[in-house]
């Protein structure tokens, strides 16, 4: 993080913050069965595409990595380094996406490529990334992680483009100018 | 909600006694050497250890009761997943079939199957225990400069730290504009659409968002004027300087590691011990 | 030469995304040791002033400079944040926002751990700085279990751990109760004895001049209106018409047609000389007192016996009883963890209570869940950024009607009456970032009215605004109250206990300390103190004047300032019409 703003590093802070209390307390079922929405992948995106690569996988990978510290004692460090990579890769895709947002910009194409780099970030970290590490690290058994990767994968994806949307979405709508605005009579 | 937090206590033992710095190390040594390994004698070995230290830390059950919970809920469903996916690998690693029974046609329980799935069971049970010490034993502040300590850069610390710090506050914030959102009707635990519950959800996370980048903007001047990144170095008012025992405890650790890597590649000659032949 | 700190010369400033200039032209010195208050209204530049001084202009906050400035004989422009940090401590207005640290010893060091200290010599300067401050007991305390008062010192002491020549203190007095803002002024005034330069940046006149300060500094619209002693620019009259609460021992005297003069010290109600106001005081109050008139109400909501406590032990609330009428505004005061946010998250549902219940016309509310409950109280947070989670002010307050499936036809009768309430209907498409903060709280008192609860609380409605904004809220809230709304505020501003609601309610250490009127309230010595309020200087006034009875003078002056606050608004609306 060597030329890094105290600003990148405070967002970075924060949002770690932000999403360990997202990860750790608030539970939205999904459809499928044992599993929730982890809404803080919506904030990690958010963060990532605002702020960077960096600030991104910091985000995911200190607030998934003290999540698990704090629920089960110990991070199950294949996971937590997914999360982290799903947050790098949309940092890297999104910067465009960021400066245009900062500009008060989200709209019809940056909403499409947003969600693009999404569901590639994903497919890396939990099709890709978590799958090896989990047979590397741990010689978990193959079809096991491959099929939790799979539904990760597509959960994550939703609550990314979502959430991570609709966050933009409104971060977008506070930069805009007040010039042009008129009463109504 | 009720937050947990990193209920760091101060007691006065030989654990709480060594630096930040070195019980990261530690912990990191040994969990390496877990990870590496699916020799169960080690394994037990290093549980046996970390048990041990649990003891000496003077840590209470009901301090990790909670904790407890979820890794058990976590390793059963592990454990019936591992063998409704893989209700062979056992056999697979080891090259032997010992039948125990069978059931339900095809699927049989083996003796490779539960020597595999206990191994990995204890495997996994063997790290909470450290874990558990480094997080309840650990200043949270000599945190952040022990990670400085091992290489990590200075302002990943500091983030770090600001985690740790603003983390109860941000828990507060959500708690009370979720409370403020429930009252005019979103509520999250309905049987909503999906989509219609993440968009819900949205309506809390976005005051959270807005007043964290506040926040922000807040903290980093605060920061700034108090010359945060003057230079290329920085010191740190909680840093425990290392002591002997400190050094002793990180040469245990590595030595563990050496010798659960010795095993693997010198007497087992794979990642598995094999009592089957 | 030499003892010049801080010299502005012909000094403009404009920021890169604003097309107006925020500083014009300004000219002024400020010498070593002196102690500067500068005030002016909100968006007057002030606080702008203040960041060119401390270097976060522009260094932080890019824009255009023009002129000179000249801080310990450093060129500001030519210069860095961090040569600025070493010479200007900035203690801001959020002392939560600026505690760093993890505990107080460490975020006193914070400045020396970027400055590469040894740490045995970092240990040894916190300690003597916390002992400064008055905190040195209290080194390992981590930042939730501080006083607000608390968290200032610390600042005070992280910014002084540095040896910095010059002290700027941005609204130290936003966040805390009165008393503690006493202390606080007393605090600076104790450190200024050392030598230090300082520069305070305040709306808050009165309280600021609890302590001897060398000039004020007047600024407006970007420009310096006036710069001398206290007792001349207080003597001048202008400050209301810049937005700046008057002292309110001067207005009072001023009501009775006194003329202040400068000699007769009026800078704080210590030294003003009185002996020219006893008899037209004594004139005026023979002409207005008595003249009251209370209404009769029917009682409306019935807290019985509540009870609550966060850990089984150690009780927040203890057999709280409290009668709330139709129609009231009133108050809720006490110092921070008095129980004021514990009482109104249980009015509201949000906890229950561990004993004692809630009665609406004597209907018991524990039945309704928590959105159902916002038909009967609703409540408006500090912050309205922490309510607001649409762009448009339309959606915004139709999101509660949304949720509970309301037809769209109806709901947009709902939110257009709303909208004409709380005079936003000609804003109505307007996206929210494009209102002001006083508009965006009216926002969020809309998007709770929508729902037509019979009782609103609002928790610090006008916390870290200036008089105007202050009165602009406050006013709104006034014709609400009259059109029928009952309003239940959640406060530490005396002025607006005083000035707005008729009764009070104080908490303290868990206990219903005192409900009463409000003026009763700010008179009483010992229920001040305990309530971490202060006496009002009315008060002092009419014992200086020799008033035989104090509370009567106070009263009388409430009243009579109503009225003369309702005959104001009546011709400014005439005006407006």
């Amino acid at each position: 993080m060597k030329g890094f703003s105290t600003k990148a590093i405070v967002a970075t802070g924060l949002g770690a913050a932000i999403f360990l209390v997202l990860f750790m307390y608030v539970k939205v079922p999904s459809p499928v069965p044992e599993t929730n929405l982890q809404l803080a992948y919506g904030v990690s995106a958010f963060f990532a595409a605002v702020f960077g690569p960096m600030p991104g996988f910091l985000v995911a990978f200190v607030g998934h990595a003290l999540s698990d510290f704090l629920t089960y004692g110990s991070p199950w460090w294949s996971w937590v380094f997914a999360s982290g990579v799903s947050a790098l890769v949309i940092g890297f895709g999104a910067t465009k996406i960021g400066t245009a947002v900062e500009q008060g910009r989200f709209e019809k194409s940056e909403i499409i490529s947003f969600a693009i780099y999404c569901v590639i970030a994903n497919a890396i970290a939990w099709l890709v990334v978590a799958p090896v590490l989990d047979i590397v690290l741990y010689s978990e058994p193959v079809k096991t992680v491959v099929l939790q990767g799979i539904v990760a994968w597509i959960l994550d994806s939703i609550v990314s483009i979502v959430i991570g949307g609709i966050l933009l979405k409104a971060y977008a709508s506070t930069k805009t100018g007040e010039g042009s605005l008129k009463k109504n009579g | 909600m009720k937050i947990r937090t990193f209920s760091y206590s101060q007691l006065d033992t030989f654990v709480h006694r060594l630096s930040g710095l070195s019980k990261l190390v530690c912990f990191l040594l040994l969990t390496s050497a877990i990870m590496l390994t699916y020799d169960i004698r080690i394994i037990l070995g290093i549980m046996i250890l970390s048990f041990a230290m649990m003891r000496v830390a003077k840590i209470r059950y009901s301090q990790i009761r909670l904790m407890l919970i979820y890794v058990m809920a976590f390793l059963v469903v592990n454990f019936f997943l591992t063998y409704v996916f893989e209700p062979e690998y056992g056999v697979q690693i080891y090259g032997t079939k010992h039948v125990l029974f069978s059931f339900g046609g095809s699927y049989t329980v083996t003796q490779e199957q539960l020597f595999y799935q206990f191994t990995k069971l204890f495997k996994y049970l063997s790290v909470i225990p450290l874990g558990i010490i480094f997080v309840l034993t650990t200043n949270p502040s000599e945190f952040a400069s022990s990670l400085n300590g091992v290489g990590v850069s200075y302002k990943i610390c500091t983030a770090l730290s600001l985690t740790l710090r603003y983390f109860p506050d941000v828990a507060d914030d959500y708690n009370t504009i979720a409370l403020a959102q429930q009252a005019r009707g979103v509520e999250m635990s309905s049987k909503a659409k999906m989509t219609e519950r993440l968009k819900r959800s949205a309506s809390i996370l976005i005051p959270l968002i807005m007043t964290t980048m506040d926040r922000i903007e807040l903290i980093s001047n605060a920061m700034d004027l108090r010359g945060y990144g003057k230079h290329r170095k920085r010191t740190w008012y909680a840093r425990k300087p290392l002591k002997k025992a400190d050094y002793i405890s990180m040469a245990v650790s590595l030595a563990v590691l050496v010798f659960t890597l010795y095993v693997r590649l010198c007497i087992n000659h794979s990642i598995y011990y094999n009592p089957f032949i | 030469m030499n003892d010049e700190m801080i010299v502005f010369k012909d000094f403009g400033f404009q920021y890169f995304e604003q097309s107006e200039p925020t500083l014009h032209h300004i000219n002024l010195t400020i010498r070593k040791g002196e102690k500067i208050l500068i005030a002016g209204p909100s968006g007057s530049g002030k606080s702008t002033l203040g960041n060119c001084i401390n270097g976060l202009i522009p260094f932080a906050h890019k824009g255009k400079i023009t002129g000179s400035l000249t801080v310990a004989g450093i060129e500001t422009k030519n210069s860095s944040l961090f040569e600025l940090s070493s010479k200007v401590g900035t203690v801001l207005q959020d002392s939560d926002g600026q505690f760093i640290g993890l505990n107080v010893a460490e975020d006193i060091a914070f400045a020396l751990e970027n400055d590469c200290i040894e740490q045995k010599e970092m240990i040894e300067r916190v300690r003597k700085t916390a002992e400064m401050v008055g905190m040195d007991t209290h080194l390992a305390k981590d930042p939730h279990r501080c006083s607000g008062g608390q968290k200032q010192r610390v600042s005070l002491a992280g910014v002084m751990v540095d040896d910095v020549d010059i002290l700027l203190f941005d609204e130290p007095l936003a966040n805390l109760d009165p008393k503690t803002g006493k202390t606080a002024i007393e605090l600076i005034d104790e450190i200024a004895a050392s030598g230090k330069t300082i520069v305070i940046i305040e709306h808050r006149l009165e309280d600021v001049l609890h302590r001897h300060v060398d000039r004020i500094v007047l600024v407006n619209d970007g420009r310096i209106i006036m710069d001398d002693t206290p007792d001349n620019v207080l003597a001048a009259n202008i400050l209301t018409s810049y937005g700046i609460r008057e002292p309110l021992y001067l207005k009072a005297a001023r009501y009775a047609g006194c003329e202040i003069t400068a000699d007769m010290k009026p800078a704080s109600i210590e030294t003003i000389d009185t002996e020219k106001l006893r008899s037209p005081l004594k004139y005026w109050f023979e002409e207005n007192k008595g003249r009251y008139d209370a209404k009769e109400r029917k009682e409306m909501l019935e807290v019985k016996n509540i009870s609550f406590s966060y850990d089984g032990v150690k009780p927040t609330l203890d057999g709280i009883n409290l009668t709330i009428h139709e129609g009231e505004m009133l108050s809720i005061v006490g110092k921070n963890g008095a129980g004021k946010t514990t009482l109104s998250s249980i009015l509201c549902g949000f906890i229950k209570p561990d004993e004692g219940s809630v009665l609406m016309y004597g209907e018991d509310l524990s039945k309704y869940s928590i959105s159902e409950r916002a038909e009967y109280i609703g409540i408006v947070m500090q912050n309205p950024n922490q309510m607001i989670s649409k762009t448009m002010i339309f959606d915004e307050i139709a999101l509660g009607l949304r949720i509970r499936n309301v037809d769209e036809k109806e709901i947009e009768k709902k939110v257009d009456e709303v909208l004409k309430i709380c005079g936003l209907y000609e804003f109505r498409s307007w996206p929210i970032s494009a209102l002001s903060f006083g508009q965006k709280k009216r926002v969020t008192i809309a998007s709770i009215l929508v729902l037509n609860p019979k009782i609103l609380i609002l928790d610090e409605p006008t916390a870290g605004q200036d008089y105007y904004h202050y009165s602009e809220i406050m006013e709104f809230l006034k014709r609400l109250n009259e059109q029928g709304q009952t309003i239940i505020l959640i406060t530490h501003d005396m002025h607006l206990m005083l000035e707005y609601t008729e009764r009070a309610v104080v908490l303290s250490d868990a206990k219903l300390l005192a409900d009463e009127k409000s003026y009763q309230v700010l008179c009483d010595p010992d229920l001040t103190q305990r309530a971490n309020l202060r006496e009002t200087s009315l008060f002092e006034l009419a014992e200086k004047t020799g008033f035989s009875d104090p509370e009567a003078f106070v009263e009388c002056f409430i009243h009579y300032d109503r009225r003369m606050r309702a005959d104001e608004n009546q011709n400014v609306l005439l005006q407006s019409a």
